[in-house]
């Protein structure tokens, strides 16, 4: 508790209040921009930290994390374009009650809904963090590489609907980890001096991030503007209100946990919540044209599920989203080894952080209901200035890293990487995950053999190792189930399809509720 | 097990024409991990009793790219089609712009190739008016204008905001 209080001290300090202002409005405003998201805009930032102290880095960090999930429902409201998929079950009923001239109400029961899960979740977060890295903080090498095995499992299984496109952006991301002198032998290297070190994380990111999206989008531009819904001052009548608080709290309910699990994601519980405040509504007629439930429910699964990434980032040093995944490379760019000992090496931080998690929420929603109107407006930033200006602030970011124009040509040679991954369908989250954690999977295997000398076993003589292992193989033989029911239906699906052309409609709907399992 | 079992799962029931492209990504993915092995085989054995050699992760990653790689190409071959990622500003039902795309990375490698030379400031402007140019806008002069405010801008912001001192190539001295 004293922790928590020494805590709210540093993150209420002026200048880390302002740090914690910036990120919210900075978030919120790359939220609501079209084509960046919430990890493109912490890539794009990382710059800052080498300057900048850590707690008033992380801080600011929390700060976009949470007004960047707020931003990226606003988009998806008022354009029916989601930008993550974890806003796709927001555009559904909150575009269509925008359409209905209710475009404030799904606003405001989005802002307060994300307000009331991201409090919840912060206040679960103060009471699981401390216990679960009193834990974690006992496991050897053989549990933690068992552990970030499961990582890997997860971001490449479950998440994403195709699995071989998973393994291929991870062992991607594993050979890019591989490069470097780390073992004392230079390991794909090209005999070039500057790949010594290996990659910065900074450069990988913002290149698959921002420079691969930039590209892909510019290869794809739609050349004729988006309809956008006008919008006034959001606010919920009594009755919004009523049939909102329900949702909200089962909302959260279903992200925290999803959020908190290794293998977890937004995607899922948006989903369940949905489907769950449809069967549980007095209004079901309503679904599907703009019910006030089916966006306060979801909107609150993918607040607190963003709050449950942090328990596995803080305690385990596992990014299991694409935003976490470049928080953690922000802690590595101060030398702080995110893991099991994060909390005792750092408390101070670690407790800033999830002090200022409460302060960055509470910010938003001061700040963002006023200004809905105000954000609506960054939607109509004409294209060629924004991607210019996403590509502008990426090579900016990549130069500052070591002043070296060899690392804008890695940019380069990595963003057409990641414009080949959006081509081809490769999720980015494994890539920049094993980038992340292949060089320390490979020092905790190092390490767990060596003081076995070199007894295989020892990687299951671990409780905590053989759960995890257990609980891989569970998911393996779940999937496999599922993928076979999978094939089943889309053999009788395209059986059907033969029959009549007219159903390809119906049939890529099947395909996206078929990906949300 | 998976390469089996997903190649059904991602194929689009709905069939249609093989994606030619897709067998180019399934190449690069057999040369990367051909060259990762190859890289891997110049590797010498650390201590007798290390039991995680600098090889070890390599050949592994190696053999299992060129796996990928050739599962990727029986999938395409067995009628696998992307969904290529969707956004905002996508608009999918049009083929690849490769001009815009060509007209990108010509800046962004005019770019790397001056930067030392014309340092940040000038550089970067000159960033930010050919990727607008490119991306079809034709207000160059407001363009070079913003772009300018942004490089200087940027460059200050990075001196004195964050102590981090930029090169300022051939403006050394004037800024």
């Amino acid at each position: 508790m004293d922790l928590l209080l020494d805590g709210f001290a540093t993150a209420l300090t002026p200048e880390n209040l302002l740090f914690a202002t910036l990120g919210v409005l900075l978030g919120t405003a790359v939220g609501v921009l079209p084509g960046i998201g919430p990890a493109m805009a912490l890539a794009l930032l990382l710059p800052v930290t080498y300057s900048v102290g850590p707690d008033s880095a992380i801080i600011m960090f929390a700060g976009i994390y949470y007004g960047g999930m707020y931003g990226g429902s606003t988009t998806s409201i008022l354009l029916n374009t989601p930008g993550e998929s974890s806003s796709v079950i927001t555009a559904i009923e909150g575009n269509k009650m925008a359409k209905a001239g209710r475009a404030a109400q799904a606003l405001a029961t989005a802002a307060i809904g994300s307000f009331v899960a991201g409090t919840i979740a912060t206040v679960l977060l103060w009471v699981l963090v401390p216990r679960v890295a009193d834990i974690v903080v006992q496991l050897g090498a053989p549990s933690y590489f068992a552990i970030m095995l499961l990582a890997f499992f997860a971001v490449t299984m479950v998440l994403g609907s195709s699995k071989l496109r998973g393994f291929i952006s991870l062992f991607l991301g594993l050979a890019i980890a591989m490069i470097g002198t780390q073992t004392g032998q230079a390991r794909l290297t090209f005999d070039q001096p500057l790949l010594a070190d290996g990659i910065d994380i900074v450069v990988v990111a913002v290149a698959i991030f921002a420079i691969g999206e930039a590209l892909w989008v510019a290869a794809h531009l739609r050349r004729k503007p988006l309809e956008i819904i006008p919008v006034g001052q959001p606010w919920m009548s009594r009755s919004d209100w009523r049939r909102s608080w329900k949702p909200w709290l089962r909302g959260t309910a279903y992200g925290f946990p999803f959020g908190a699990l290794p293998a977890g994601g937004a995607e899922v519980p948006t989903f369940l919540s949905y489907a769950t405040e449809k069967k549980l509504s007095k209004h079901p007629e309503e679904f599907g044209k703009g019910a006030i439930e089916g966006v306060a429910g979801p909107e609150a699964a993918n607040n607190a599920s963003a709050a449950g990434t942090l328990l596995p980032l803080l305690t385990l040093g596992l990014p299991t989203t694409a935003t976490a995944a470049v928080m953690l490379s922000a802690f590595e760019g101060y030398g702080i080894q995110p893991g099991p000992q994060l909390l005792d090496a750092e408390p101070g931080l670690v407790w800033g952080l999830l002090a200022s998690l409460v302060i960055a929420n509470a910010l938003l929603l001061l700040i963002n209901l006023p200004m809905a109107p105000l954000w609506a407006k960054l939607l109509r930033v004409p294209r060629p200035q924004l991607y210019a200006g996403i590509l502008f602030f990426a090579c900016l970011g990549a130069y500052t890293v070591n002043f070296q124009a060899f690392d804008l040509g890695l940019l380069l040679a990595l963003g057409l990487l990641g414009l080949a991954m959006r081509r081809f369908a490769l999720p980015v989250l494994p890539l920049i995950v094993a980038v992340i954690l292949g060089p320390r999977l490979e020092l905790q295997l190092t390490e767990a053999l060596t003081i076995s000398q070199g007894d295989v076993s020892t990687l299951w003589s671990e409780p905590v190792a053989i759960i995890v292992y257990a609980l891989m193989a569970l998911l393996a033989f779940v999937m496999g189930v599922g993928a076979l029911r999978r094939r089943a239906t889309e053999t009788i699906i395209a059986s059907r399809a033969t029959e009549s052309e007219s159903d390809v409609e119906h049939e890529s709907d099947v395909e996206q509720k078929e990906s949300h399992r | 097990m998976s390469g089996d079992g997903t190649a059904a799962a991602t194929t689009s029931p709905a069939g249609g024409a093989v994606d030619k492209a897709q067998y180019g990504m399934a190449g690069f993915l057999v040369l990367v991990g051909g060259y990762v092995l190859w890289d891997a085989s110049t590797l010498t054995e650390g201590f007798a009793d290390q039991p995680v050699h600098a090889y070890t992760f390599p050949y592994a990653i190696g053999a299992v790219l060129v796996a990928l790689g050739v599962a990727l190409a029986v999938a395409t071959a067995r009628g696998d089609r992307p969904q290529a990622d969707d956004g905002e500003d996508v608009d999918l039902s049009q083929g690849t712009d490769l001009r815009t795309l060509g007209l990108l990375v010509a800046v962004l490698v005019g770019t790397m190739l001056t930067i030392d030379w014309l340092g940040w400031a000038i550089t970067g402007a000159l960033l930010f008016t050919g990727a607008t140019w490119a991306l079809g806008s034709r207000t160059w002069v407001r363009n070079l204008a913003v772009g300018t405010a942004l490089s200087i801008g940027s460059w200050y912001g990075f001196y004195v905001g964050l102590g981090v001192p930029i090169p300022a190539g051939i403006l050394d001295g004037v800024l």
